[in-house]
Formats: C-alpha cells, sequence, structure tokens
C-alpha cells in the first residue's frame, strides 16, 4: 500500500521510488509482478468466483442471479460490459455494472441495497460484487466499447460526466484532467493515458477491473475511480452514485471502439 | 439501490431531461453536475466535502473553461491571476532560503491531506509527481516542467544578492500560489492551500535556488 499512498492518480510506476525505502519495495514488489504473471492473472479466481456467484442461489429470496437484467436482457452476460454505463427503464436511472448488480441484488435476491454500497470494497457483499464485475466483464474480454448514447438520460451523464472530469478541487486544485487531459504524459514514471479520447485497446476505462499485484486485491472500477479522487485529496465518492456513473459515462463513451483487455493485471 | 440524496438526483435528471432532448452543454448541465457533485461526495476523514463544494472563483471559472475546450479570457485571467497575487505570503523574516536537503524530502515526499491521512501527518508536496529535478532521481513525472538547474539556468549565482531577487521572488511566489502568475496553472497553490507551511517553501527554494543544490549542480 505504501506505493499507492504516496502517488498521485494512477499511482508510480513499476520503477518507480528512489527514497531509501522505495528501492526495497519496489524490488520486491517486481519480483511479485513476475511470479504473479509467470502463474496467470489472480483475477481467474475472481472470475471463477463471479460466475459461481451469479448462479447460486443466494440472499433472502434464495435465488440466483441468472435473470439479472444487465442491459441486454435477462441473463445476458455476454457483451453487456462494453456497453455499460447505459439507462434502465426498471430503475429510471443510468447505471454502471457494479451499481446494476446491486440493484439485481436487492431486487433478485432481496439483498439490501443501501448496506452493501456502505460496505468497504474488498469486504462482504461488496467483495462478491466486484468478483461478479470481473466474471461478467471478461465475457466481454476482446469486444469494441460502444456505450448507447439514444436515451437522453445517457447524454445527459455524459455531459454530466464531462464536468466530473474537468472539475478542479480538493487541496490540490487537481482535476481527472490535470493528469489524464494531455498526450504522452507521465507521473513519477507511469504513463498517463489521455481519458478525453479513446486511449486505445485496453487502456484506461478498457482496462479495469483489474487485479492489483502491489496489495493483492481485485479493483473494480469504481475502486479505480474512488483512489483516484482519494489521491485528488478530494471528498469520498459513494458507491453508486450519480457522479461516479456520471464520470464512467464520460470516460466509456470516450472510449468507443477500444477492446476491453478487463480484467487485467495491474502493478 | 438507495438513497433519497441519490433518488433527488435522479428525479432531476429526469426534470431536466423533459423537452431537453438535445441537451449538450450549457447552463442545465452545469446545475446536474453541480447538483451530483454535493448528493455524491461525503465528507471522510480530514477530506471534508467543502473541498469540491466550496470551490473558489479561479476554479470555477477555470473549469468552465476546460468544459468548453477554450482558454479563459485574457482579461479574467488577469483579473484573477492578480487576486492569487494578493494572497501570496512573504517570509516573515525576509529568508527566501532554507536547507535544500529538507527540501529534497518534501518535494519526494507525496503524503498528506488525502481522507486515508490523518490530520497531524506531515504533508509532502507531491513535486517529483511532475516535475525532474534533481538529475539523480529518474523517477519523475512530465504534467510539469523540469526543474533541473532551476537556478543556474536563471544565472542565480548568489540567491541573497538583489540581481537574484526578481527570480527568488518569482519563485516563492510560485510556489505559495502557482495561480498568481498563470490562473488555470495545474500546479497547487501549496501555500495559499495550507499544504505546505513557510518554512516547508524556504526548504523547497534552496533546492531550486541555491548553489550548492545538486538541482544547480
Amino acid at each position: 500500500m505504501r506505493t499507492v499512498r504516496t502517488s498521485l492518480m494512477l499511482g508510480v510506476g513499476l520503477m518507480a521510488g528512489s527514497a531509501a525505502w522505495a528501492q526495497k519495495s519496489t524490488t520486491e514488489a517486481i519480483e511479485e509482478y513476475r511470479a504473479m504473471l509467470a502463474d496467470g492473472n489472480p483475477a481467474e479466481l475472481f472470475e471463477a468466483k463471479g460466475e459461481e456467484l451469479w448462479k447460486q442461489r443466494r440472499g433472502p429470496k434464495a435465488a440466483s442471479l441468472e435473470r439479472c437484467d444487465l442491459g441486454k436482457g435477462p441473463g445476458v452476460v455476454k457483451g453487456a460490459f462494453v456497453e455499460l454505463p447505459r439507462y434502465f427503464a426498471d430503475t429510471g436511472k443510468v447505471q454502471d455494472l457494479e451499481s446494476r448488480l446491486v440493484t439485481c441484488m436487492e431486487r433478485l435476491q432481496g439483498f439490501n441495497a443501501a448496506e452493501i454500497a456502505k460496505t468497504p470494497f474488498g469486504r462482504g457483499e461488496m467483495a462478491n460484487v466486484t468478483a461478479l464485475a470481473t466474471w461478467i466483464a471478461a465475457a466481454s474480454k476482446g469486444m469494441a466499447f460502444n456505450l448507447p448514447q439514444a436515451h437522453p438520460m445517457e447524454r445527459t451523464f455524459y455531459e454530466a460526466g464531462k464536468r466530473m472530469f474537468f472539475m478542479r478541487g480538493g487541496t490540490h486544485d487537481f482535476s481527472c484532467a490535470s493528469c489524464h487531459g494531455e498526450e504522452g504524459k507521465r507521473i513519477r514514471l507511469q504513463e498517463l493515458p489521455n481519458l478525453t479520447r479513446s486511449p486505445g485497446d485496453g487502456v484506461g476505462f478498457a482496462a479495469w477491473p483489474a487485479y492489483r499485484v502491489s496489495n493483492g486485491q481485485m479493483w473494480s472500477m469504481q475502486l479505480r475511480l474512488n483512489d483516484c479522487f482519494r489521491q485528488q485529496r478530494f471528498p469520498y465518492p459513494e458507491f453508486g452514485s450519480d457522479a461516479l456513473t456520471a464520470l464512467s459515462t464520460y470516460l466509456g463513451v470516450n472510449a468507443k471502439g477500444a477492446k476491453s483487455a478487463a480484467p487485467t493485471l495491474k502493478r | 439501490m438507495k438513497t433519497p440524496r441519490s433518488g433527488g438526483a435522479a428525479a432531476l435528471v429526469a426534470a431536466l431531461t423533459v423537452g431537453c432532448a438535445a441537451l449538450g452543454g450549457g447552463s442545465s448541465a452545469d446545475q446536474l453536475a453541480a447538483d451530483m457533485v454535493k448528493a455524491s461526495f461525503r465528507s471522510e476523514g480530514i477530506a471534508k466535502v467543502e473541498r469540491v463544494t466550496g470551490i473558489d472563483e479561479t476554479l470555477q471559472a477555470c473549469n468552465a473553461a476546460d468544459v468548453v475546450g477554450k482558454p479563459l479570457d485574457p482579461a479574467i485571467a488577469k483579473r484573477l491571476e492578480e487576486a492569487n497575487l494578493k494572497t501570496v505570503k512573504w517570509p516573515s523574516d525576509g529568508k527566501f532560503l532554507g536547507d535544500w536537503k529538507q527540501g529534497e524530502a518534501i518535494a519526494q515526499s507525496g503524503r498528506g491531506l488525502t481522507w486515508t491521512d490523518a490530520a497531524n501527518t506531515v504533508n509532502g508536496g507531491n513535486c517529483y509527481n511532475c516535475h525532474q529535478i534533481s538529475k539523480e532521481e529518474i523517477s519523475f513525472g512530465t504534467l510539469g516542467p523540469s526543474l533541473y538547474n532551476y537556478g543556474k539556468l536563471r544565472g542565480v549565482a548568489d540567491p541573497g544578492s538583489t540581481a537574484a531577487r526578481p527570480v527568488v521572488e518569482y519563485t516563492w511566489g510560485k510556489i505559495w500560489n502557482a495561480k498568481a502568475y498563470n490562473a488555470c496553472s495545474n500546479m497547487p497553490r501549496s501555500g495559499h492551500m495550507g499544504n505546505l507551511n513557510e518554512q516547508q517553501i524556504r526548504h523547497l527554494m534552496a533546492l531550486l535556488l541555491d548553489p550548492q543544490s545538486p538541482v544547480n549542480k
């Protein structure tokens, strides 16, 4: 966690850090990273867990998620990820993958959505949401992002998301654009994708969820954005909040045509 | 899912989209985004919600300009720069330079002010995230210009001399409040926003301007 805590936005690079304490942790991280690569992406474990959770009868209603509509009809998983966030008529909201999964968990299985939203990342049912998101994302691997923008609310969320992206604030006056608004920039040694346009296949929005070697956790898109805001010195963005959905809509629409590589392996 | 607050935002979206199908920007989207910010962020630890709900006129103007993709109107930029320059606090004892070694440590550190930091965390300057500074450190960012040889390139042989005074003052002012010289600069306003104290800024000044600092070797 140390390198994550001390860096900004997308974090320091693989080789980052030269203070004495960083040398050791960087070396260790690289060794760990290589070992992980040799063994395959641990995200596969989360994929397997997600698939099992999808099919398992769970919750107060002892039901599976197999009738969950992720935007392409009940139970359709393949291709859903590259079209999210999108508008859902049954909730009257634009939702991203994670908040939609929580809606399904509430409506089909009887879980308390507000309780799940309050659960820290990596714990309890929130860990299950991340595993489900990992499996669902993996089902669209290699497919091109193509978020719908036909519904007025989808376009509205894109516009609001653009404002989130360019919103300087916090103690350091940083916005998402401070780091991700230009080509060819880097923070410490970490290259930064320009997220105002499609940065290409498997980069930026098209790279999450990802397994992070540095802290041994599976990171969903919401957690990725959450930690960007933390390092921007912003206040805490609520899970499933409209601001996060709007920002994801902006990033997802900008990523049009980029092929999803999720789940990926990250430092 | 959830809270009455986000329900309120959704209702607002619905209200805005009725008869507004061609919304492509403008004040209604601005209002919606502002309402989303209020409903979506909460205070956590030392990171209070006012950090995004209470941003000042400089940030509001720059954010709006970025959204439409146009530079700030030059007259507005000038007015904001003048206002920011007035906030610069000059060294209370007239001493601009501290210890470059301590400055290097501050430039290296990215600690402080996040919601996982304690209130008593010693803040870093985050400088290497964006700038090349000393030549020995290869892990630096490129979001800002290189500061290697900063003082040397500006002809500062003696930071205490009258000749060096304009560069010394500008450098102090830039670190204290970068928006005093470029209204929409990406650089944090380290003194103005309370990220760094006067003594820490003196140390950074020495890192950049002291002829003995590795930056000027």
